[in-house]
């Protein structure tokens, strides 16, 4: 029994080992920094504060524009994967006969099974340069790592995340409650928009953060087709730079470990687990109400 | 309730058989299957107009699926399969040109479970006169609830909170709202599949009074599990067995002689 | 007309209306689940039609005149080549010669040599690789070739001194600069040691806590603080767990960089929360009275759960943790943080040995320009897809063929 305690700490220490090494590290970090030049600068540009001494005077820790990027991107893919994934919800919960729900659920889970490397190399060797090309023949200048090859591929990504959450809201729905609609008349569509979303809305919004939440983090899709430079903009068709792809870039080659430049992976590592702590939580105690409120 | 009132929102011309009241839906060997599995066997039935007409049997023996025929809920059920043919006044419901949305604006349905909406009373009302343009301006559409909220029996009791989310009523509240709702889209016929199956003696007290009050302006089909139901609230009986409809009539009839055994023996409360 | 039947038409206009409505709502919803549906086949589509060739590798036919002693192999090669091309005299010419063949030949030949030594001082005739610019030139890709490597190259096939053959080398050998060198075995191998001891740690730890909280815990704020912790958990950024490693297992513990222990332990951590939630499902789905029988026949409560409960439930927790692996195996991010994108040519031999995984090589390679690389990478997407689709199979099939309802 010992040991089933023991088992069962792990999770919290893995937790309490996230934060400590996380917070550690960022307050080795805001000591050459201060917090509010990480959070409210504009300038991004650790590469060139190489030296300690000059870190301060440099400014190059501003976050703003990294936290711009992943909106801009994150944006872009709950652009697409809300709507896709909801009205695939719907038609697989509502319309689909069993044998093609049989088929096809399974195949969008492929979907979120797919590593996300592979959708990284799909944004940067395919979806990057259609887009470029399809720019350049009505005249727009599309970069080549632009947000908006990086987003579409992420909101594909989250496509099969989405629907799932939906469709359990959306099955979660009473049948009582859909035939209720059905009896007085209503036609499909009517049910569904006008009974079974708004019944169903708090299990589906708490899938839109945890799926928001899982955007901000991806990691991959940018590094392989967002910038590594930041750029304050949010034009979806120029290069940003995300936080992720940055601790990527930061800590991976050569490093010297207790520079300002490496120690800001850290905290922006930080930024990212509370930004999305906080995402989750919510989340999940939405889900949880909305759950035990059809039970 | 001013009968007068009800005229001018109950359009219709009934083409009255001076001998027996006319047939408000005519079912002709109507069989059911789920998938293959047959649910229903060559059902006959006559429903009269502006009557109560009850469904009793034993638990399993179709009445569910048979009632669920008559307005065509059972094509949302996949592998459903239904032949035969049911008839509301002279116009086939199951025609290939058939609109199920307006087919249900004619024949209404209460369930089992009170499903009110999650919205507000008025709202649950106001559903469907709105979905079919029934009314054009919001006067038209306050009459509406009003009156459908007033023949439901429920006027009095959330007139002052008619905002009020329609779950916070009390069950039997909820079933009177779920009645309004049906008969604000102004139905020929209401259907129910044991309204009060999940209510309070008195509840039930309630929708029998209400029931027997609305079949002045409406032909109501009811299935019901209580023999006393049937009894107190039907002008015809029909008792299902097994997939098979067993044996119809007055209702007096079939609850005095019953001329079949199973009939018997369920009137008898031997089987149930 | 009277008023009812002009309310009537109203109402049947607005059906119409309504009915047009409902016909463009299902068009929606079937173009919402094509768009997830048409990606996924470009994506394998793609995947096959250009990764299959990655299979196939050219290879030239020389004869090497093998010193009697002396180990230049790379001369010996180019001799060989001047020897099938005589009239090649200019320098230019003859480094374009020489770039026929892959800068792995003399490897080849020096292995075969000193495998049998006797070979020395004797003509061998041997398969050696191509270059990579000759084999996508086969493969039918614009050449790179100049004009007189591609007349080579005819003449080559005309004699029957090239062609292309299964690609054993992709599946044996570490990572390369050259792409006709680079195989996939370093990264295999470094994701079977990183998922074996992801496994070998989240399985057992996760099965417990799913016991322990599922039969055993009281409800108590703690237990509840685990379970909302076991629930962010499985929602925090795969990203963050690697800089756990970075600054705990590899700073704070001084383990080895790039080592698929460091990777497994990891990964690990981030499998462990679905392996609990699924778990804990599977447990819940085995009804009370199993649990009741076996203490009514004198089983004490951790024998009732050992040996009743737990074995009824492990389809629903060997689906979970199946589910969970194919996505460790397919994690790359926390990856890079532990240094496990290096190059690594040889083989690992044990799980503390420098290594990179299947998602890593993929993203190493593709961020490589030459057109070698490309098919490479994704053959290895393709191998990787293969891996993750048959757990994920796998997982699916189980949850069918054990969906009881009890
Ligand atoms: N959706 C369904 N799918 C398959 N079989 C069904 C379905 N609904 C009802 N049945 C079967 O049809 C028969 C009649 O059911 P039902 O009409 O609900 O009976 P009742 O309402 O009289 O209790 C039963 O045997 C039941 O198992
Ligand atoms: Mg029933």
């Amino acid at each position: 029994m010992g040991v089933l305690i023991a088992c069962s700490t792990v999770a919290v220490l893995t937790t309490i080992g996230i934060v400590l090494s996380l917070v550690f590290e960022s307050l080795q970090f805001f000591r050459m920094v201060p917090v509010t030049d990480f959070l409210f600068g504009i300038h991004w540009s650790p590469q060139m504060a190489i030296r300690a001494d000059q870190v301060g005077a440099s400014g190059g820790f501003g976050a703003i524009p990294l936290l711009a990027g992943t909106f801009l991107i994150s944006a872009i893919a709950l652009t697409v994967s809300g709507p896709v994934g909801l009205y695939s919800a719907i038609y697989i919960a509502e319309y689909a006969s069993p044998r093609f729900r049989a088929v096809v659920k399974p195949l969008l889970e492929v979907l979120a099974g797919i590593p996300t490397v592979v959708y990284g190399f799909f944004a940067a060797l395919f979806v990057a340069p259609l887009l470029r090309a399809g720019g350049e023949s009505i005249g727009l200048a599309v970069s080549s790592e632009s947000a908006l090859a990086a987003g579409l591929v992420m909101g594909v990504m989250t496509i099969p995340f989405v629907s799932s959450i939906a469709d359990d809201a959306i099955t979660a729905v009473p049948n009582a409650l859909k035939e209720g609609a059905l009896g007085v008349g209503a036609t499909r569509s009517e049910m569904i928009r006008q009974v079974v979303l708004p019944a169903a809305l708090p299990g589906i919004a708490g899938g839109m953060l945890l799926a928001t939440s899982r955007v901000i983090g991806e990691t991959m899709i940018v590094v392989m087709a967002a910038g590594l430079t930041a750029n304050l903009t949010l034009n979806p068709l120029e290069a940003v730079t995300t936080v992720t792809v940055q601790i990527v870039t930061l800590l991976t080659g050569d490093q010297e470990f207790d520079s300002a430049k490496t120690l800001s992976a850290f905290a922006l590592g930080l930024l990212l687990f509370i930004v999305t702590l906080i995402l989750n939580v919510i989340a999940l105690r939405i889900v949880k109400t909305y759950r035990e409120q059809y039970e | 309730m001013p009968a007068s009132a009800m005229e001018n929102t109950q359009p219709k011309v009934h083409i009255l058989d001076s001998a027996k009241p006319a047939a408000k839906m005519t079912i002709e060997h109507l069989t059911v299957f789920y998938g293959d599995k047959p649910a229903l066997h060559d059902v006959n039935l006559k429903i009269g107009s502006n009557r109560v007409t009850a469904l009793i049997g034993p638990s399993g023996c179709g009445k569910s699926t048979f009632i669920r025929c008559l307005n065509r809920m059972n094509d949302v059920i996949p592998g459903c399969r239904i032949e035969g043919r049911v008839k509301l006044d002279d116009e086939d419901v199951y025609a290939p040109g058939q609109d199920v949305v307006n087919l249900r604006t004619r024949i209404g349905m209460v369930f089992q479970k009170p499903n009110p909406f999650p919205k507000s009373i008025y709202d649950n009302v106001a559903y469907g006169p709105k979905i079919h343009g029934m009314c054009e301006t919001k006067e038209e559409r306050d009459a509406i609830v009003l009156r459908s909220l007033d023949r439901a029996g429920l006027l009095d009791e959330v007139r002052d909170r008619l905002r009020a989310p329609g779950t916070s009523l009390s069950g039997g509240q909820q079933q009177r709202l779920c009645i309004a709702r049906a008969i604000a889209v102004e139905p020929d016929v209401i259907l129910m599949d044991e309204p009060c199956s999940a209510l309070d003696p008195i509840a039930t007290a309630r929708i029998e009074e209400l029931i027997t009050e609305l079949k002045e302006h409406y032909t109501i089909v009811i299935v019901t599990h209580s023999m006393q139901q049937a009894a107190r609230l039907s002008q015809k009986t029909a008792y299902f067995h097994l997939g098979r409809l067993v044996e119809e009539g007055d209702t007096e009839t079939v609850f005095a002689d019953p001329q079949d055994e199973r009939t018997r023996d369920y009137v008898m409360g031997r089987i149930g | 007309m009277s008023e009812i039947a002009e309310k009537k038409l109203r109402m049947a206009a607005i059906r119409k209306k309504r009915h047009r409505a409902e016909t463009r709502f299902r068009l929606f919803g079937m173009a919402a689940v094509s768009v997830g549906l048409i990606f996924l086949a470009v994506l394998f589509a793609v995947v096959l039609f250009s990764g299959l060739s990655a299979f196939k590798q050219t290879v030239i036919h020389l004869d090497i005149p093998v010193e009697a002693s002396g180990d230049n192999y790379q001369a010996m090669v180019k001799l060989s080549l001047r020897n099938a091309f005589q009239d090649v005299t200019s320098r230019r010419h003859k480094r374009e010669l020489y770039a026929l063949v892959s800068s792995g030949a003399a490897y080849q030949l020096k292995d075969r040599v000193q495998a049998a030594p006797v070979l020395r001082g004797t003509m061998v005739s041997i398969w050696v690789t191509a270059s990579a610019d000759v084999d996508m030139a086969i493969k039918g890709e614009t050449p790179r070739l100049t004009d007189r490597q591609l007349a080579w190259v005819d003449d080559l096939k005309t004699k029957e001194r090239l062609k292309t053959q299964f690609n054993w080398r992709f599946f044996t050998g570490g990572d390369s600069r050259e792409p006709e060198l680079a195989g996939i075995a370093v990264a295999t191998l470094g994701s079977l040691f990183s998922v074996f001891v992801c496994l070998a740690l989240s399985f057992p730890l996760g099965v417990l806590t799913a016991v322990y909280l599922e039969e055993f815990a009281p409800r108590t704020r703690w237990t509840d603080f685990i379970e909302v912790n076991i629930n962010n958990l499985a929602a925090v950024p795969s990203i963050v767990f690697g800089l756990l490693g970075l600054a705990v297992f590899l700073n704070a513990f001084g383990l080895p960089r790039s080592a698929p222990l460091v990777g497994g332990m990891v990964l690990a951590l981030m499998t462990l929360p679905t392996i609990i939630i699924t778990g804990r499902a599977a447990l819940k789905a085995v009804p009370p009275s199993i649990r009741e029988a076996a203490l009514a026949v004198g089983a004490s409560p951790l024998q009732a759960v050992f040996h009743h409960v737990l074995p009824l439930a492990m389809p629903g927790v060997l689906t979970g943790t199946i589910i969970g692996t194919a996505r460790a195996l397919g994690e790359t991010a926390p990856l890079l943080m532990i240094g496990m994108v290096a190059f690594v040519v040889d083989l690992p031999e044990t799980i503390l040995s420098p290594a990179t995984a299947l998602p890593v090589q993929v993203f190493l390679w593709a961020d490589s320009p030459e057109r070698g690389f490309e098919e490479r990478t994704i053959a290895a997407i393709l191998i990787l897809l293969l891996f993750t689709c048959l757990m994920n199979l796998t997982a699916v099939l189980l949850r069918k063929k054990y969906e009881i309802r009890w």
